[in-house]
């Protein structure tokens, strides 16, 4: 098989270490998705049946809980993913505004990628940063405080 | 106002074991290692009165003390580091500037019911945070308060930090467990407890981080101390989250019993821009909302706040001035119950979805007669109807907005279109 969707030997090292650590190999179920999402980008159906069969569970176990969680993705995502909280406290301080700000910048919708690939934007619910709102998450990082200006000036800096 | 669960937080680099442990820190685990047997140390958090800090405030100690002593599975502790209710970040300060007062506690939560693996299942979205805490978990292990053989005695503990994936139910204590267990984040049917029968069917305590984070104080000043605090029910000192319509937002720890009102205006500074107070919402977004004229003889601490007919939860105070449209706000709440049901009880799962729908038609100016009574009635129905208290934090913001509000509703309604025109929460046209 061609491409066949496989662990390099790094990652399949760092497989060993993190099943080690939990103290039933089921419970090592997130950490090594993560590991796959990391590796393959997304998680597609042959990655999906790829971790079943090293975490010894049923297909349908693996593909129940990456459905499951929002951080787990099936599908290709932009280089940036921008997360604007949309939840009561952010709303109140003006997060209706910051999208507006971001989808007439970028062109796209909720749910949408740019064209480049450079941007997805999503809206997630509270991310614990309520007191600095109205805030994003783009990929690990928190910005926050923001207003429709700024906004703009930190997605010029994410190439 | 002591500051038991902030004392360390401004301090340069308090994230550090060198600064923690010139503050104090870990003496409260040398001493439960040193000089106390287990049954000791529970019964000394059991006469703090300590309650805990992740919503429903059940008493720690007595939850401790459910553990089976003579089980011979394994037990575990878990540190509940999910946050998602809106409207509460007070764990995610205390993760990122104090972790190894997280630590601490979770190790001696660990000792208490003789645990020999600890988990801290942190939020996905807390990558920072997670960050830190490994660090702080590398430097606790590199200086013996982990590992086998704690400070020379001949107990072994081993932590681990567990990343979520992003799901608000996986705070749910069963549904952490279902999630650690390598599953979706299916809450359980309640009894069995978890204290017998949790993470993988063995006994568990889970605890929020706040509630361990005080442990360390507790144990170094002595339970009397701790319980010299705060009311009658109500014992200590507690983190409040304050978001929305407010001059100085931000993470405020208050004695418990402190006045509602006077906390608002004197410490948070009041609403901005001379505007009025509308309502709030007291503790995070299950809890039901609070008319400005309510807050009245209000103290912050579990009695008062239920005799309001509200909760304390988790302590998050989302506060809404004069331009705020209660429908919006409402349809807002619903929409976030709506997309984090977890769909396995059919109530939550369709009722959270109607009352979102219903809201939000209301809102855009489609709502019927009959539409109110019919949200009240969806969320009666999911009352007490629910494998887990999802449901019912659902159900009670929806009633209490439109029990509260109602007459702003009605106008909705009436006029067919959003009658709160200034409402600082939608887009300008
Ligand atoms: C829907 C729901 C979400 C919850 N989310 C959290 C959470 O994010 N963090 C937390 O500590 N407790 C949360 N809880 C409470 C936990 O179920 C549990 O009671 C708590 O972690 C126990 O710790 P404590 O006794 O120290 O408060 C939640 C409960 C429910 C019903
Ligand atoms: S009440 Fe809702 S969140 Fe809780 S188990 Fe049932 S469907 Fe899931
Ligand atoms: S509501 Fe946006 S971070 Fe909490």
């Amino acid at each position: 098989m061609m491409n066949a969707v496989k662990f390099s030997d790094e990652s399949l090292k760092r497989f060993g270490e993190i099943v080690g650590r939990y103290p039933k190999k089921e419970a090592a179920m997130l950490p090594v998705l993560y590991l796959a999402q990391r590796e393959f980008g997304y998680l597609s159906c042959e990655a999906i049946e790829y971790v079943a069969r090293l975490m010894d569970v049923p297909v349908a176990r693996v593909y129940g809980v990456v459905t499951f969680y929002t951080m787990l993705n099936m599908k290709p995502i932009g280089r940036h993913h921008i997360q604007v909280c949309r939840t009561l406290p952010c709303a109140l301080a003006g997060a209706e505004r910051i999208t507006a700000a971001i989808k007439a910048k970028l062109g796209v919708g909720v749910g949408e990628t740019t064209a480049d690939g450079r941007f997805t934007l999503s809206e997630v619910e509270c991310l614990a940063s309520c007191g600095t709102a109205p805030m994003m998450q783009v990929n690990d990082d928190y910005y926050e405080n923001l207003n429709e200006q700024s906004v703009g000036e930190i997605l010029d800096k994410l190439k | 106002m002591e500051k038991i669960l902030l004392r360390n937080i401004d301090v340069p680099d308090s994230h550090t074991i060198g600064v923690y442990r010139s503050r104090g820190g870990y003496r409260g685990l040398e001493k439960v290692l040193r000089e106390m047997s287990p049954e000791q140390l529970i019964d000394e958090i059991k006469a703090s009165g300590l309650r805990g800090r992740g919503g429903a405030g059940f008493p720690t100690g007595m939850k401790w003390g459910f553990v089976p002593k003579d089980s011979p599975k394994p037990k575990y502790v878990v540190c509940n580091a999910d946050e998602s209710e809106p409207g509460t970040f007070k764990d995610r300060l205390l993760i990122e500037k104090d972790p190894h007062a997280v630590i601490e506690g979770t190790l001696i939560a660990a000792y208490a019911i003789r645990s020999h693996t600890a988990f801290i299942y942190i939020r996905g979205e807390f990558s920072f945070g997670a960050q830190v805490l490994a660090r702080a978990i590398d430097e606790a292990a590199a200086a013996g308060y982990l590992g086998k053989n704690v400070l020379g005695s001949s107990y072994d503990i081993d932590l681990i930090l567990h990343r979520g994936a992003g799901a608000y139910i996986c705070g749910e204590e069963t549904g952490l467990l279902s999630s650690l267990e390598g599953g979706k984040g299916w809450p359980k049917v309640k009894p069995p407890f978890p204290a017998t029968h949790g993470l993988f069917g063995c006994p568990t305590v889970v605890n929020n981080v706040e509630t361990l984070a005080s442990l360390p104080w507790i144990i170094e000043q002595g339970a009397s101390r701790y319980a010299a605090i705060g009311t009658e029910k109500s014992k200590g000192t507690k983190l409040f989250s304050v978001s929305g319509h407010i001059e100085k937002p931000g993470v405020y720890e208050v004695d418990m019993g402190y006045p509602f009102k006077q906390f608002l205006q004197e410490h948070c500074g009041g609403v901005p821009e001379g505007k009025k107070l509308k309502g709030v919402i007291p503790g995070g977004a299950s809890m039901p909302v609070l008319r400005a004229e309510e807050l009245d003889g209000i103290s912050m601490d579990y009695e008062s706040f239920q005799a309001a007919g509200t909760l304390l939860g988790s302590g998050g105070v989302i506060v809404m001035d004069e331009s705020t449209c209660m429908v919006r706000a409402a349809w807002n709440i619903a929409r976030f119950f709506a997309h984090e049901s977890c769909g396995q009880c059919s109530p939550c799962r369709e009722g959270c979805h109607w009352m979102e729908k219903i809201f939000r038609r209301v809102e855009h100016g489609d709502g019927k007669e009959g539409d109110l009574d019919l949200i009240l009635s969806v969320s009666g129905n999911i009352m007490g109807n629910t494998i887990c208290p999802f449901g019912d934090a659902a159900a009670m913001p929806a009633a209490a907005f439109i029990k509260k509000y109602r007459e702003e509703f009605d106008q909705h309604i009436r006029e067919k279109r959003c009658t709160v025109t200034s409402s600082t929460s939608r887009v300008p046209a």
